[in-house]
């Protein structure tokens, strides 16, 4: 099954891509966690990261092998899968930080709700690749893709985890639009949409409730909590200015002012370190990785495939933009990380799958029927 | 399957693709903009910002709720404390000023150095604690020498402060500093390291009430540390206060006239369970706790042989002794085994089997009815009565009484006790139920078990004619202006399983056991209350039937403990207590007294008017 046709077809300018941003990232991730660990549980972090990277190229390969048209048949049962491992993670899942959003399984910590975007991408491009027309889907169209986003959502918010539950929206929403809906149907929908926030905030929210979103939308309400952190960030990345102050000599990250420096807020590290050069140079990978992306949807003759590359590419867009626009205070504060940028397993995991399965498209795109 | 070509239409994809690229071109530039004005234009403030580190959070404390007894006095409240806090990133040169602080405040050099060292360089500019709680003297000294110490600041912390030293230590509680697993917990949203929450007592089962929210303050300090703008500030919420339903002139009384004794006093109010007196003795300094205590002091609670830690009143377990032969009189009237005429005969000891169980009173009671029995304390009767019911009919009346379950006091570490029956000893031991072991738990010795709170729960219902209060300690949550957040009601647990005629009966005979001529307890009698009552002495060890010990001799720790149950007074009770003292000998001449003075004390003297108390029964003894 793995003709050499497959192998000239490998994009390895896509690979190569993916390979300096990792590179990027171990950099940065050094700087942050050297500052802000003592001596051992930086190199512990470090390595792991190493370790995870390594291991998500392994599975970016490994996610070549099987044709990606398979998935179009086995949507429904990767679907269930994960929304069996987010019903687990509900059930028996391990407190961190407030909330319930990580699953034990020996030596593995994983959360579900990150291989949730995946399949839920998958399904939706297959459920879409069967319904398009040009002149855009129906509400009867609409009826099982909503099901089927809203059944993670609630089990991702419920952990609670804001965050990860929006982007899931965000990345259906986008595969949504992009598919096109007739006028009514998108006039009718945002219509509903803007009737019930008003409902839903008048009635249906408690008071800390209704505190916890206006401080997710104004940090500036929590100036001891995300207002400040906001601050700090904005501090670190500003005094970076054009060159930056140079690798490991960034003050604000080593005085350990950033509130989760090695994850959410890492930008900020690389800002300081590395100055509107390093930020721009960032910019511009994830710029090209995108629209590699993009060309990867536009050259694939199968409307499947297609869609499955648009919705991962609208995956890593939004996490790029949510965690870039939030660390420079454009957004809301929520814990979005920075594809292979910030330190976490789970997220370089199923980024890394993300891109295999780009990689696979990229690499069958001529195989098509 | 044959894969249809979905796509015939390239163009249009094109299009969709091309309004995607467009909303990234977008948002890169707006972030790419973003990033510009952040870096050039605003970079040189920014720079100069980061130099100073001078943006800093300072936190505000919040005060915890107070604690007062039921006559609003205040019974817990928060002291200043000061606490020597360094900011190394200000102390230049560090060890220069750090010795000199020693010298200045006659500390250990070494000391001081350890607190910093165990921080780690990773909070170079937060404040680190150096001492807790320093001396007036110390403060002035550090005051009088600030512009020498640079970099080390006085912090305020309000502190736990118990007001009355070792009184009702045991309800109220103390605090202790959090622990990783607990903050872990997400429990304790706005607890921090360092912070102390309730323990024990009242302060840890009232602990989401009485916390409060820590406030802050965003501000910009100059090179000095010293604040120079106060940027933003979110002020702190303080933690509700409690109206305990203690009555704190009764509490000290009661510890007052257990000094020297090891044991426990629990007094309620019969018409709503509230609970007046929680007395256990040897007890602690709460004071202690705070800050940690030493392990020295530590190691002395715990090694101390009266268990001061221990709240007796709710977490000892005594053999109820005599004071349940009330239970085995209800029992039996109830169960119609005896009624208001059955008399036994009593010659000092009751032959069962082949064995002799001994009356406390050699010379024997005689004929005695319920009433007398019951005042006289003998043992041949309820003996009697005891064998007639078995063991698991005295264990269902037990139960419905409140004995052997919780009472559900809003208190950590409540023991319920043990009320055996026939096949708890068959799961327990593996042995059948023997018959002869019905007669000692008929008087309440052998495996019975019960708490002083429970027995006072008891007594209470018996004094006001059948219901079980569940004991209530908090009357009411307040906020920081006085106005009520939370008030508990008092709440019914159960009814006793008695009659009122028959509990009548029962309440005549314990108004004997003061007010009759033999009763046990009537050396307590008082000018002007009637209590109703009863005593009760428990064997720590079972001594054979026929052998005499010459108490002088025995080893304490070997005498027996006394109990005393009363309400008062006995015709409308405003008080039920439960007495318990340790190795006391008689429970009419060691805990009656405490019951007796407990009385006067709450009820005052001339509080009842006694005219129209009916006469004494003229055919008494």
């Amino acid at each position: 099954m793995f003709d050499r046709r497959l192998i000239e077809n490998f994009d390895w300018g896509f690979m190569a891509v993916i390979f300096l941003i990792c590179a990027t990232g171990l950099t940065v991730l050094y700087s942050a966690v050297t500052a802000g660990f003592d001596g051992a549980g930086a190199h512990v972090l470090f390595k792991k990261q190493g370790i995870w990277m390594g291991a998500g190229f392994g599975i970016m390969i490994g996610c070549l092998v099987i044709d990606f048209r398979e998935l179009d048949k086995l949507h429904l049962f990767i679907y269930t899968l994960c929304v069996g491992l987010l019903v687990s993670t509900y059930l028996f899942g391990q407190m961190g930080g407030g909330s319930q959003r990580w699953l034990v399984l020996g030596p593995i910590r994983m959360q579900p709700s990150e291989l949730m975007k995946i399949s839920l991408i998958i399904s939706l491009a297959s459920v879409y690749s069967d319904n398009v027309t040009l002149e855009g889907l129906g509400f009867r169209n609409l009826i099982k893709p909503a099901i089927l986003c809203l059944i993670p959502f609630g089990l991702i918010v419920n952990q609670p985890d804001l965050g990860t539950g929006l982007l899931l929206l965000l990345i259906a929403a986008s595969i949504t639009l992009f598919v096109k809906v007739e006028k009514r149907v998108f006039f009718t929908l945002s219509g509903v949409a803007l009737s019930i926030v008003p409902l839903v905030w008048f009635f249906g929210l408690k008071e800390y409730q209704k505190g916890r979103i206006l401080t997710f939308l104004d940090p500036d309400r929590d100036p001891l909590g995300a207002g400040y952190h906001i601050i700090q960030s904005k501090i670190a990345i500003g005094s970076g200015m054009i060159t930056g102050k140079g690798f490991l000599e960034g003050t604000q990250n080593a005085l350990n002012f950033l509130p989760e420096q090695h994850t959410d807020f890492i930008l900020s590290v690389l800002a300081e370190e590395w100055g509107l050069v390093g930020c721009g140079v960032l910019l511009v990978l994830y710029f090209i990785l995108l629209f590699w992306g993009l060309n990867i949807a536009y050259n694939c003759r199968n409307m499947f495939g297609s869609l499955l590359a648009f919705g991962i590419t609208t995956m890593i867009f939004w996490q790029i933009f949510i965690n870039i626009g939030m660390v420079m205070g454009l957004m809301p504060v929520v814990g979005v990380p920075l594809p292979l940028i910030s330190y976490g397993g789970s997220s370089v995991v199923t980024n890394m799958v993300g891109f295999g399965i780009l990689l696979n498209i990229s690499m069958r795109k001529f195989t098509s029927s | 399957m044959g894969v249809v070509n979905k796509n015939p239409d390239r163009d249009w994809i094109k299009q969709r693709l091309i309004g995607a690229s467009l909303c990234i071109i977008f948002v890169f530039s707006l972030l790419f903009l973003r990033l510009m004005y952040l870096q050039l234009i605003k970079g040189e403030e920014y720079r100069r910002l980061s130099k100073t580190n001078c943006v800093r959070l300072k936190s505000i404390k919040s005060s915890r709720g107070l604690i007062y007894d039921r006559n609003d006095s205040l019974l817990v409240d928060n002291r200043p404390a000061f606490d020597l806090t360094i900011v190394l990133e200000d102390a230049n040169p560090l060890k220069e000023t750090v010795s000199r602080l020693a010298m200045l405040i006659d500390e250990p050099y070494a000391d001081l150095m350890e607190s910093i060292e165990k921080a780690g360089r990773s909070a170079f500019y937060k404040p680190l604690t150096l001492k807790k709680d320093i001396t007036r003297d110390q403060l002035a000294i550090v005051e009088a020498h600030q512009f020498d110490l640079p970099g080390i600041y006085i912090d305020i912390e309000p502190t736990r402060h118990y007001i009355h030293k070792k009184t009702a230590a045991h309800l109220l509680g103390y605090l202790g500093q959090i622990n990783k697993k607990e903050l872990e917990s997400g429990q304790y949203p706005n607890v921090r390291t360092g912070d102390s929450i309730g323990r024990y007592g009242v302060e840890k089962s009232f602990e989401p009430f009485l916390q409060g929210k820590r406030g802050g303050r965003q501000v910009e300090v100059d090179v000095n540390g010293r604040v120079i703008k106060v940027l933003k500030t979110v002020e702190p919420v303080s933690g509700k206060d409690l109206s305990l339903t203690l009555d704190l002139k009764l509490q000290q009384r009661a510890e007052e006239l257990l000094i020297g004794q090891d044991g426990a006093v629990v007094a309620i109010d019969p018409s709503n369970g509230d609970v007046l007196v929680m007395a256990s003795t040897p007890s602690f300094d709460q004071n202690d706790f705070i800050g940690g205590i030493s392990s020295k002091k530590w190691r002395a609670l715990m090694d101390d042989p009266g268990r001061p830690m221990n709240n007796k009143a709710i977490q000892a377990e005594y053999p109820p002794a005599s004071t349940y032969k009330i239970i085995t009189a209800l029992a039996g009237l109830e169960e119609k085994v005896i009624d208001r005429h059955s008399t036994f005969f009593c010659p000092g000891f009751y032959k069962f089997g082949n064995r002799r169980y001994q009356c406390w009173s050699r010379h024997g009671h005689g004929e005695v009815d319920v009433v007398d029995a019951m005042a006289q304390s003998c043992d041949v009767f309820f003996y009697q009565t005891g064998e007639k019911l078995g063991v698991d009919t005295l264990a269902q009346y037990a139960n419905g009484s409140g004995l052997g379950r919780l009472t559900g006091i809003r208190l950590a570490h409540e023991r319920d006790g043990l009320i055996p029956t026939a096949i708890w000893k068959k799961n327990r031991f593996k042995e059948a139920w023997q018959a002869g072991e019905t007669l000692s738990i008929s008087i309440g010795q052998g495996f019975n078990l019960v708490t002083p709170l429970q027995m006072a729960v008891f007594i209470g219902a018996v004094g006001n004619n059948g219901t079980l209060y569940k004991p209530r300690i908090v009357k009411s949550v307040r906020d920081d202006k006085g106005q009520v957040v939370k008030a508990v009601e008092p709440e019914i647990i159960g009814g006793l399983p008695a009659s009122e005629e028959n509990l009548s009966l029962v309440k005549k005979g314990l108004l004997k056991v003061v007010h009759g001529e033999r009763g046990t307890a009537r050396r307590i009698r008082l000018p002007k209350v009637e209590i109703a009552g009863k005593t009760g002495t428990a064997q720590v060890f079972s001594r054979k039937a026929g052998e005499k010990f010459d108490n002088e001799k025995l080893a304490r720790t070997l005498q027996d403990h006394a109990w005393f149950v009363c309400y008062a007074p006995a015709q409308n009770p405003k008080i039920a207590i439960s007495v318990i003292i340790e190795h006391g000998e008689h429970g009419s001449s060691a805990a009656a007294p405490v019951a007796s003075e407990l009385i006067k004390t709450y009820l005052g003297e001339p509080a009842v008017d006694v005219a129209v108390l009916p006469e004494p029964d003229p055919e008494q003894e």
